[in-house]
């Protein structure tokens, strides 16, 4: 079964590959961007070698245990995981669970981030080639380490999966995302304190790496490389308690995996409003009965009722009290400057939700074509609820992180950069997405799901979209900093008036060219989702 | 929409060689502005497959059109060229004189259209659904909401206008998506396999819209597997396999004499008599 799944994942990722130019080239470059990264890593590994083990330990520990945490963690937040093997569609066979569980988790590891951790956690052994032992050592927390990445996101992304399909679960497990980031408010006082405490001497820094290395090693996340850490030593029983830590934790995830998949796949996901009926008509009552207040009625409807669009949303409330907990963490005062940020952040990630939004409908666009929208009515119903939602909060989050620092002076320059921002990249967004579209999770899947074979396309048209915004951006961007460094009061007023400004006519410009590739290719956009299915 | 399968019939388009090579030439015959729909020399290549290979078809007003073929005959591509929803590589379709392709909107604006194999915009309630698709075809509010009631009445939807259409059943689903196509009283109405998954009853129901429609002068093309069903209900049928439009006409000229049914296999083949799946038959085999 490891076998057949391993090379039924392999044969799926090079088709997928074959699938369309931009694929490839995404792929490609992705794979040498992963290259390069593990190769800088194994040289530096090496080198890292030639000092002495008291400090190769703390840094590999403390690495490590961050790889580790990534694969974690990213999976929940932003990219989902790869569903390229997903168990539901095993669900007809008569395979025993234990043996689909072994495969796919050997399939997990057979993909580009799979293959890149590989490759590195098997290199970064190098670091130890001093100690014979530690090599031993270092291989079997390698083989670990990469064994708990694969098995930990699944394991987490398994449970999560059903919780995040209900609106009220998700809003607990936004409330729980504050935990660590409330603790790191403390554990950064305490990491500047002890700096603070030796900043001239470059052996307390090493000190301090070695203390937080000790604690860090016998976690779940750095146990797989404490263990070698710890060989070099010659405290071979902190090596073996370490031993221990992994083991358990390689079986505590594997036995939350396996009782998780066992749950999804008896009473599989169904769609998150079961049961749930609305009122009415909805936005379709309080927007404008006209093809472009319709589009909007609908796009509106689906920020709030669709968990793709809706979980993406749940970010932005977050933002002030993160940015707000790291300046306090900087010592406050003058740290609290970060919450400048707060407002054109936010814009900017609410311009950015609508950079795909075609693959977002799915199919379901269908409608549109056969309808005969046109390309205005598509792209401006699209970004009204954008701007009609955005303006308000992006003021709101303007004003509140002016209060926050006391920088009243700064408000015009802040506010002309946020709206402005805000405007501008809803125009990228209607320009990019009627030509650069990339697979997302289908209506109904979990946000969590990252379709085959997407990444290299996905990160094309976000780079794409990025760059254009930011260069966009630039103009107004250097006028709101010079006003605010200066300060100049004047030159902020002048952004409060270029910004938006500026925006606007990158938004009219946007939308027009847009809706002219879409009334070009409407018909294109659509099979193009259709290959999605 | 568009399955690029390989074509379940004896002589595939893309294994004809009088076909492989030869450049599909200018419809010799020009579309027929009269008819609900014409088309002419549809063509569609999917990379190395040929979907489509050089349709010629004419719907006539008031007729209720029956398109028949076997899986991957190209049913769903023809009717998607014609309909606006896939861009032909060769080949003109107009709807009663309308030019798809060259006047996009105008076209469309006479057609409701029930694509297959599409996804909905699941997340609106019933309601919202049928009132979007009203919207979007640019009516105003009054009319919209008036029609929206009377279509949820005849798709025996009222108790459900207000549920998701993700929590609808598949029946449910294509009785909406109907709804959502009929609400601009089109001229012309293209349904890709409308009565899949339909219960008995609901498709009697539909069956009799449908009736009333065309007899107001309303033109109706409907693909369907189910022969039985395009006999008694059409007027008018075309079978297609292998890209190729075989047999066009009324029904009664195309059966001949003989059953649809049989009149189809007859004409696209591919029966297998005797042979079949000998392992099978023993409930005794293992593994």
């Amino acid at each position: 079964m490891v076998a057949q799944l391993v090379r039924l994942k392999l044969t799926l990722l090079l088709n997928g590959y074959r699938r369309s130019v931009w694929q490839t080239v995404g792929v490609v470059l992705g794979s040498l961007y992963a290259l390069s990264v593990v190769a800088l890593l194994v040289v530096g590994a090496v080198a890292l070698g030639t000092t002495d083990p008291g400090t190769a330990g703390p840094v590999l520990v403390l690495g490590g245990a961050v790889l580790v945490l990534g694969w974690l963690v990213i999976p929940v937040f932003a990219y989902g995981v790869d569903a390229t093997l997903d168990p539901h569609r095993f669900v007809t066979y008569p395979i025993p669970r234990r043996r689909l569980l072994a495969g796919l988790a050997a399939g997990g590891v057979v993909s580009v981030p799979g293959i890149a951790t590989a490759l590195a956690v098997l290199g970064v052994t190098l670091a130890w080639w001093r100690s014979p032992a530690a090599v031993v050592a270092a291989l079997v927390g390698a083989v670990g380490a990469l064994a708990l990445c694969v098995i930990g996101s699944r394991a987490l992304t398994t449970v999560l999966a059903p919780l995040l399909e209900s609106r009220r679960s998700r809003e607990v497990l936004t409330i729980v995302a504050f935990v660590p980031i409330m603790l790191a408010g403390p554990a950064i006082g305490w990491f500047s304190r002890r700096l603070g405490e030796g900043a001239t001497d470059a052996g307390a820094v090493r000190r301090l790496l070695a203390d937080l290395a000790d604690v860090v090693g016998w976690t779940p996340l750095g146990a797989p490389w404490g263990v070698p850490a710890a060989v070099a030593d010659d405290s071979w029983g902190v090596a073996a308690g370490r031993l221990v830590v992994l083991l358990a934790t390689l079986v505590l995830a594997w036995w939350v995996w396996d009782r998780a998949l066992a749950r999804t796949l008896e009473t599989p996901a169904e769609g998150g409003s079961k049961g749930a009926r609305g009122k009415g008509l909805g936005w379709f009552d309080r927007f404008p009965a006209t093809p472009t207040g319709a589009v909007a009625a609908r796009a509106m409807t689906y920020w709030l009722r669709d968990p793709r669009y809706s979980a993406s949303i749940a970010i932005i409330p977050l933002l002030p009290v993160v940015l707000a907990f790291a300046g306090q963490g900087s010592g406050g005062g003058p740290g609290m400057n970060v919450m400048l940020v707060l407002a054109p952040v936010t814009a900017w990630v609410l311009g950015f939700t609508i950079s795909n939004d075609i693959a977002y409908d799915h199919t379901a666009f269908a409608l549109h074509v056969a309808t005969g929208t046109t390309g205005r009515t598509d792209r401006w119903g699209r970004a009204l609820p954008v701007l009609v939602a955005g303006t308000p909060l992006v003021a709101l989050f303007a004003v509140l992180s002016a209060g926050l620092t006391g920088r009243w002076s700064d408000l015009p320059a802040l506010l002309g950069l946020s709206l402005g921002t805000l405007v501008l990249s809803t125009g990228v967004s209607s320009a990019v997405s009627a030509h650069w579209l990339y697979p997302v999770p289908k209506p109904g899947e979990s946000p969590f799901k990252q379709p085959q074979g997407a990444i290299g396309a996905t990160m094309v048209a976000q780079g794409v979209a990025g760059l254009a915004t930011f260069v966009l951006a630039l103009p107004t961007l250097a006028l709101a900093l010079v006003a605010i460094l200066l300060p100049s009061p004047l030159l902020g007023w002048v952004t409060l008036v270029v910004g938006p400004g500026l925006g606007v006519l990158v938004l009219v410009l946007g939308v027009r060219w847009g809706a002219r590739r879409y009334d070009q290719r409407a018909p294109e956009l659509l099979q193009r989702v259709l290959s999605y299915a | 929409m568009p399955q690029p399968q390989p074509p379940a019939h004896p002589r595939p388009a893309d294994q004809h060689p009088a076909l492989q090579h030869q450049a599909p030439q200018r419809p010799a015959t020009p579309p027929d502005p009269a008819a609900a729909l014409s088309l002419r020399g549809l063509w569609k290549r999917f990379g190395q497959k040929i979907a489509v290979a050089g349709v010629d078809l004419d719907v006539p007003a008031g007729s209720f059109y029956g398109l028949v073929g076997p899986n991957g005959a190209g049913k769903t591509t023809t009717l998607s060229m014609a309909t606006g929803l896939l861009r032909p590589d060769f080949g003109v379709a107009t709807v009663l004189g309308t030019d798809m392709w060259a006047d996009t909107v105008a076209a469309k604006a006479r057609l409701g259209v029930l694509p297959d194999g599409v996804r909905l915009f699941d997340r609106l309630t019933g309601a919202q659904l049928i009132t979007y698709a009203g919207l979007l075809r640019g009516m105003d509010r009054a009319t919209v909401a008036e029609r929206t009631e009377d279509l949820l009445r005849a798709m025996d939807l009222v108790g459900d206008r207000d549920t998701f259409v993700v929590d609808y059943s598949a029946g449910m689903t294509k009785k909406v998506a109907l709804a959502a196509a009929l609400i601009h009283a089109p001229r012309v109405l293209v349904l890709d396999e409308p009565f899949e998954a339909v219960d008995p009853v609901s498709a009697a129901n539909i069956r009799d819209i449908l009736h009333a429609y065309v007899a107001d002068g309303g033109t109706v093309v409907v693909s369907s597997h189910v022969m039985d069903l395009v006999q008694r209900m059409c007027s008018h049928v075309a079978v297609i396999a292998g890209g190729h439009v075989l047999a066009s006409g009324t029904v009664d000229e195309v059966r001949g004499g003989q059953t649809l049914e049989d009149r189809f296999v007859e004409l696209v083949g591919g029966r297998k008599e005797g042979e079949g799946l000998a392992w099978l038959r023993s409930s005794s085999a293992s593994s």
